[in-house]
């Protein structure tokens, strides 16, 4: 995996009927790399990829690709191919003809476009596809076949907008790590648009988190997870239990009046802080215990699979905990958090928008699917 | 139960088909056989091939009739697709608008726009007295081969237009995206995916044009003089009560007409949305 910069992103702005939809964005992309674009509907990462896809122009800011600058070039001429949200397949031609496709535009000799496009469906696991009538395939084929058809184009960087969101949650899970184990290998650059984090979180190399228009942060999918730099990121990867806090000193913070220890250093003195703590780092320990550093009620508990999540109240803030071990309704218990899982963060626009569990409910994501129409109008 | 509960429905769904098939076989059935009847006999009743064997005569007319549609409808084509594809591209509001315009015309009896037409390209016609106002001498117009032809350009444009601006249409904006994104310029993208994709609507088109006008009599006989078509023989026929021979013109026509459309559908290869 070589390192050089294969696409620079520098101060976009893009804004449709007035509304700001890209604010002053600079991304920097290198080549082979996994990275996703995330957030939810309307944060501007559908609108970032068709920037380097050449669908949209920049209202002000520059586009390069491996150093040239290519604002206005169109999108026949750049040498990206993306994959629709909806394959957008070409429903007249067959399987082998849609992966053609490009190759024929280019005017490769028929005899190579035959060799490729064979190898290409052999790499997608659709050997034996070649004739079917697109229409006729399943959700996961047609996806196959639209992997192909952009892929059998040798392009430098491979666009991905949403690619997965059609397909049910297990067919899902086997395109993730198909689509993986393409990239690693190509070796081409990927770039993957979803608003599901646990997908930027088991594929990526790099997650841009986007929110409002705005890069929140970008870093490897465990620097995002363990280090959110803000509320907002903190919430959007995983769930997070966000509490008022305040700074005693290097490695010692105020929650709810008691001390805890922390690793966190370089924050001023009685700075007021948010801190982040997963509900899976929070143990549930008996009152009497001398573990125990803050106490509250069971509010809530709900089976889950492979934990319980369990609501504690402590002192009006609800805390979202996972566990093994089953509590009951109504038991009065004491939580116990280790130092290192607790993450100090400064405070921000997104502080007290996010991380309370009292309105918390099993239909509260945010970022539904159907959600995503309201980005798609803004072309 | 449920065994009466689906004769009711199958009772209800005779009930309301009839009115359909009633009206199929009065008007669609019956007067077929009274038409091949009349081609296959003589004013005797008795059988003979005599009707269509005499159609040798009128062999010009056929070749004429048929010339002139197929010109027409290439005409048509070549005007109606592009329009359709532009009109395709220009915003919602203004498409519904320009579409009403396309469709305003039909919205008025054939006859009276075929009669307007004479109108402006009579011998002193409008066109004819502004020509002559400039000092320029008067154009023969009517009563040409042209004037039947864009007579039928001019009724049958709409019936073009309306099924390509459809097929074109309904072509989703993504697969556009996705043409261009394989490397599409718009030339190729037209090339290589709206014409194949559009193809449905082309063939819907050139039989609604070319059915109506290889028929006609109406548009020769305003515009075309002694230009006479198939259709005109056969009204001729209807009308001097000479029904064998009309009836079996019109039988041949018709026959034309579906070996046509048949060899119109194989050229299409789209297994849905065809008409016939």
């Amino acid at each position: 995996m070589s390192k050089n910069k294969l696409i620079d992103l520098n101060n976009i702005t893009v804004s449709f009927d007035g509304e700001t939809i890209l604010d002053n964005l600079s991304l920097s992309i290198e080549d082979g790399e996994f990275v996703t674009l995330l957030g939810a509907s309307g944060c501007g990462k559908t609108t970032t990829l068709r920037i380097i896809a050449g669908f949209i122009e920049p209202d002000s800011g520059d586009v390069f690709f491996d150093g040239k600058r290519i604002n206005g070039v169109p999108p026949y001429r750049r040498h990206v191919n993306t994959i629709f949200q909806r394959y957008a397949l070409f429903p007249n031609y067959n399987v082998y003809d849609n992966v053609a496709f490009g190759l024929r535009v280019s005017k490769v000799p028929e005899n190579e476009i035959k060799e490729r496009v064979m190898e290409m469906l052999e790499l997608v696991g659709l050997k034996g596809y070649d004739k079917r009538k697109v229409d006729k395939l399943s959700g996961g084929q047609q996806q196959r076949v639209a992997i192909a058809r952009a892929v059998v184009n040798r392009p430098k960087v491979l666009l991905l907008d949403e690619p997965l969101a059609a397909l049910d949650y297990k067919l899902r899970k086997d395109m993730q790590s198909e689509l993986k184990r393409i990239q690693r290998q190509l070796g081409i650059t990927f770039i993957f648009v979803t608003h599901d984090q646990e997908e930027a979180l088991s594929m990526s190399d790099k997650i841009v988190v986007m929110n409002g228009g705005k890069i929140q942060q970008i870093g490897t999918p465990t620097d995002i997870y363990n280090e959110p730099v803000n509320a907002f990121v903190a919430d959007f990867i995983g769930e997070s239990n966000i509490v008022d806090g305040v700074m005693l000193g290097d490695y010692r913070v105020k929650i709810d009046g008691r001390e805890f220890k922390c690793l966190d250093t370089g924050f001023g003195k009685y700075e007021p802080v948010d801190v982040v703590i997963r509900p899976e780092d929070v143990d549930i320990v008996p009152l009497d215990s001398e573990k125990a550093m803050l106490t509250g009620e069971v509010t809530s508990v709900t089976f889950k699979g492979v934990h319980y999540e369990i609501i504690i109240d402590v002192c009006g803030f609800k805390w979202l905990i996972q566990t093994t071990d089953i509590s009951y309704v109504g038991e009065k218990v004491g939580v116990y958090i280790e130092p290192d899982a607790i993450h100090i963060m400064k405070k921000s626009e997104y502080s007290g928008t996010f991380g309370d569990y009292s309105s918390f409910s099993d239909d509260m994501d945010p970022e539904g699917e159907d959600g995503e129409s309201s980005e798609e109008g803004d072309e | 139960m449920n065994k009466a509960v689906a004769e009711k429905k199958s009772f209800a769904g005779v009930i309301t088909n009839a009115p359909y098939f009633l009206w199929a076989a009065i008007f669609i059935v019956v007067p077929l056989f009274v038409v091949v009847y009349y081609a296959f006999t003589d004013d005797t009743g008795a059988f003979t091939w005599g009707n269509i064997t005499d159609l040798g005569d009128y062999a010009d007319t056929f070749l004429i009739s048929v010339l002139y549609s197929v010109i027409a409808t290439v005409i048509t084509l070549v005007i109606a697709y592009p329009f359709a594809y532009f009109l395709s591209k220009c915003k919602a509001s203004s498409q519904k608008i320009q579409m009403m315009l396309v469709m305003l015309p039909m919205w008025m009896s054939l006859l009276i726009r075929t009669y307007s037409l004479t109108q402006l390209i009579e011998s002193n016609g409008i066109i004819n007295s502004i020509i002559t106002s400039w000092g320029l001498e008067p154009l023969e117009m009517i009563n040409t081969p042209g004037a039947v032809i864009m007579g039928m350009v001019y009724n049958y444009l709409p019936y073009m237009i309306l099924p390509i601006y459809t097929a074109i249409s309904k072509i989703h904006p993504s697969l556009l995206e996705a043409a261009e994104d394989l490397g599409c310029n718009g030339f190729n993208k037209i090339r290589r995916l709206v014409m194949p994709m559009s193809m449905p609507g082309v063939v819907s088109g050139i039989i609604m044009v070319f059915v109506p006008s290889v028929s006609t009599f109406y548009i020769s006989q305003k515009l075309g003089g002694t230009i006479r078509l198939v259709g005109d023989v056969i009204e001729t026929q209807m009308k001097n009560s000479k029904y064998h021979i009309g009836a079996s013109m019109s039988l041949v026509l018709m026959v034309f007409i579906l070996i046509s459309l048949a060899i119109m559908n194989k050229f299409s290869d789209d297994d849905g949305g065809m008409i016939v």
